[in-house]
């Protein structure tokens, strides 16, 4: 029955209880989705083999490459291909400005308080391009498990504040996805190591990725996982080492800070280059293509880098220190310090954090994969795939959340190394006469002023019955959920009236703005989805009328008449026509006229295959080539 | 799910005492949070989410009042009927707010010594060792919850106050060194 027979990919599969979930590692540099399939979590790869996605989105000329097609381009497209977008997640104007010159792309003078990177597709926010990447990531997980997903944990670093988090349950809402849990990245690292290992104790994690550094400090008991504090730098990653030897180059190569975007592409990439070469070798060659085409030719041993990137690698110690501090945990209670993120390949690094720690950091994970793998893992579990098992992760809020009072300053409501998820309430009072609303804004940082912390909200609470001041019993409850979002509260007690707020940060994206970019992706995703239908009932129509050609050629004028020839021969030309024409059902009409005007001709084969299978000879051999008609 | 009108003493399983011991508290935090934590949820309809958020967010709360000195003797002095407020209310004791100013005093001029580090670190196990004097203080005051009693365990809490912030300015000038010296 081979020969006709026309099966949708994922369709044969008998459904089961199993819910599909997944983990999802959105790095700075490289991102990856895993899940757990027969008890154990592992990463997928691609159709050729690659389990890393380069956090590349390339707005190429043909539509939008994802990955390493997307990263080829970065040096010859440079203003249309955008890297390291995660580090622009949940960013203001100023903020990426302050980034400016490392960064090579134009920016659209919006309105909105969100960057617009300026593209040949159209301006582009920092959501929509990591949504991108998510789809890329979600079509890999389907294509592999053979179904949609029913849900994800993304993880972000510890230290993401409010507005990053939620641009990055933007992202994911805009690509799709239902995310079950935002997952803090060392976290997760933590449960790839502690279910593996079963280790209770108290477990250091030093994660640091391209664009971002966390330490977390956590007790691991019984597959509990108590994070007692945590700390970082999201601004601080293996970026920041390329940015410190492409400066070194700079310097030696006599380029001037102002290069036009190609060079500092090439820049960035001979600097990549040169670290992971150095992190093998004492010394290495760099070449760098300079602007009039000569070439720069220099070398640089593991001393200068070492010179270039300690002053990096000690602002990790110190936030290292300040953890283990805010932990109340003395260095010697550490059973072990787990090493996640691609920087730590860099022997520097584990140096420092070995002679710090005093004591070998572990590294028997790929600390490229271990994030991905714990998050799959908790996803299983949230699926309800793991019914029994025990894992449980308390985490903390990494960043002290206030609010303004008098003079600029801060009082804050929630401290940092809180465990989430927490509710507190504050009191306030007017200190007006007669006064009837209140101003309030929702700050997170660890600074005393207002204005050296991150602005999250502001919102007015109004309709306060007119007292006298200091009357009025003002009471603003702040919310932060499981995934580390915050939403404030504030009611007057005597009258209760109420205003509330869901933190949207001044950064994010307005619910109009995630509806319109929702509507946009949901046409496009249609328009795709029909476009890859078409193509595989045309692929599926070439296939059926080569294996029909192949056939007729091996026997069709011994087994049929000239009419019955006549007959398969006319279905078998409306179905070539068919699949010149951009009609998904007539193609489809017309494979199955053709498959049920051959039934008859393909008994016969069968029945002549048997025959000749008695003689040696196996059905498939008829179908599978040309060769075969000898 | 969980009866969120029970006092944290009893939530816990615990007898509305001072003493605690940290390791049962533990353990009973980390049974409660296994049973009502919002992960346990992921697949449950938005009231049960928004209950396990509540649940969760009540048992952290209780867990962090019971096993912090201070907040825990306010809070045992709360159901023996003594509201305090904290920050609004202050000691009289002038010989200990004397003590205080002198501290003070002894933490500026440190910053500025040869051996900060090692000074620094002789002030904060000065502090927390009057910190320990006061929580032992509290625990006899709670043993016999007299009106005397509770009164001397109120003006106790508001002497820890003073230390506790002390204690975490020191931390902060520990911090601010060691990123000029670290």
């Amino acid at each position: 029955m081979a020969l006709l027979q026309i099966a949708e990919p994922g369709e044969a599969q008998a459904p089961h209880e199993h819910r599909l979930a997944a983990g999802i590692d959105l790095g700075t540099t490289n991102s990856l989705v895993a899940t757990v399939r027969s008890g154990t979590s592992e990463t997928l790869p691609d159709h050729d083999g690659h389990h890393l996605l380069p956090s590349v989105v390339s707005y190429s000329e043909e539509g939008i490459l994802v990955g390493q097609q997307a990263r080829e381009r970065a040096t010859t497209d440079p203003l249309n291909t955008i890297s390291s977008i995660k580090r622009l997640m949940g960013r203001g104007i100023a903020d990426v400005m302050s980034l400016g010159e490392q960064l090579p792309w134009q920016f659209a003078d919006s309105e909105a308080s969100v960057p617009r990177i300026k593209t040949r597709a159209g301006d582009v926010s920092p959501v929509e391009v990591s949504a991108e990447i998510l789809k890329c990531l979600n079509r890999r997980a389907e294509d592999s498990l053979g179904g949609e997903l029913s849900g994800v944990v993304i993880t972000v670093p510890a230290y993401f504040d409010d507005a990053q988090r939620q641009a990055t349950k933007d992202a994911a809402k805009l690509a799709g996805l239902h995310v079950y849990r935002l997952l803090n990245e060392p976290t997760a690292a933590a449960i790839a190591y502690g279910l593996d290992e079963g280790a209770d104790g108290i477990h250091a994690i030093f994660d640091l990725g391209g664009g971002t550094f966390d330490i977390s400090v956590l007790r691991l008991t019984r597959g509990v996982f108590e994070v007692m504090a945590t700390g970082g730098d999201s601004a601080l990653g293996g970026d920041d080492f390329d940015h410190a030897i492409a400066g070194w180059i700079m310097q030696q190569a006599g380029i001037s800070n102002d290069a036009d975007p190609m060079i500092q592409r090439r820049l960035m990439h001979a600097a990549r280059h040169a670290k992971e070469a150095l992190t093998e070798a004492d010394s290495t060659t760099v070449v760098m293509q300079l602007a009039d085409d000569s070439n720069w030719q220099g070398e640089l041993d593991v001393e200068t880098l070492n010179t270039l990137i300690d002053p990096l690698i000690r602002k990790t110690i110190t936030a290292c220190r300040r953890t283990l501090r805010d932990a109340a945990v003395d260095i010697d209670e550490i059973e072990d310090v787990v090493m996640v993120g691609g920087s730590t390949r860099v022997p520097r690094v584990r140096e420092k954090v070995c002679d710090f720690f005093a004591r070998e950091p572990l590294v028997s994970i790929d600390p490229d994969s271990v994030v991905a793998i714990g998050a799959a893992q908790q996803a299983n579990q949230l699926a309800g795939n793991n019914p029994d098992g025990e894992m449980l992760l308390l985490d903390v809020n990494p960043l002290s959340l206030g609010l303004e009072t008098m003079g600029g300053l801060v009082e804050k409501v929630i401290p940092r190394n809180t465990t989430i998820p927490v509710a507190r309430a504050q009191e306030f009072t007017t200190f007006k006469d007669g006064q009837t609303a209140m101003a309030i804004h929702v700050v997170q940082g660890e600074r005393e002023m207002v204005d050296d912390c991150r602005s999250l909200a502001r919102f007015e609470l109004r309709d306060i019955p007119p007292m006298v001041a200091g009357a009025a019993r003002i009471r603003v409850t702040f919310n932060v959920d499981a995934d580390g979002l915050l939403s404030v509260e504030a009611m007057e007690e005597t009258s209760g009236t109420k205003a509330s707020v869901d933190i949207k940060p001044s950064y994010g994206l307005s619910d109009n703005e995630i509806a319109d970019m929702l509507r946009a992706s949901v046409a496009h995703a249609e328009e795709d989805r029909d476009l890859r239908r078409l193509r595989e009932q045309q692929v599926e129509a070439y296939r059926v009328i080569e294996a029909l050609q192949a056939a007729l050629t091996v026997d069709g004028d011994q087994l049929l008449s000239a009419e019955e020839r006549a007959g398969i021969d006319a279905h078998l030309n409306s179905v070539i026509e068919s699949a010149k024409l951009d009609d998904v059902d007539a193609i489809e009409n017309a494979i199955k006229q053709l498959e049920s005007g051959c039934e008859f001709y393909v008994e016969r084969r069968m029945n002549a295959g048997i025959r000749e299978a008695m003689a040696g000879h196996t059905v498939s051999e008829f179908e599978s080539s040309e060769d075969d008609s000898k | 799910m969980l009866d969120l009108s029970k006092n944290y003493f009893e939530l816990f399983g615990l007898p509305a005492e001072y003493q605690v011991e940290i390791p049962a508290l533990r353990e009973r935090y980390r049974e409660l949070q296994g049973a009502v934590h919002p992960d346990r949820y992921a697949a449950g309809s938005d009231e049960e989410k928004r209950k396990a958020l509540q649940s969760a967010a009540y048992v952290n709360e209780a867990f962090e009042t019971l096993k912090d000195p201070m907040l825990r003797a306010r809070y045992l002095l709360s159901l023996h009927g003594v509201d305090m407020e904290l920050g609004a209310e202050t000691t009289r004791d002038a010989a200990f707010l004397m003590q205080q100013l002198e501290m003070r005093e002894d933490l500026e001029a440190l910053r500025h010594t040869d051996d900060s580090f090692d000074t620094l670190g002789e002030f904060m196990d000065r502090v927390s060792g009057m910190i320990k004097a006061l929580v032992s203080r509290i625990t006899v005051d709670f043993e016999t919850p007299s009106k005397e009693n509770l009164e001397d365990a109120r003006e106790t809490v508001r002497k820890m106050q003073f230390l506790n912030k002390l204690y975490a300015e020191a931390q902060a000038v520990e911090a601010q060194l060691e990123e000029e010296f670290g």
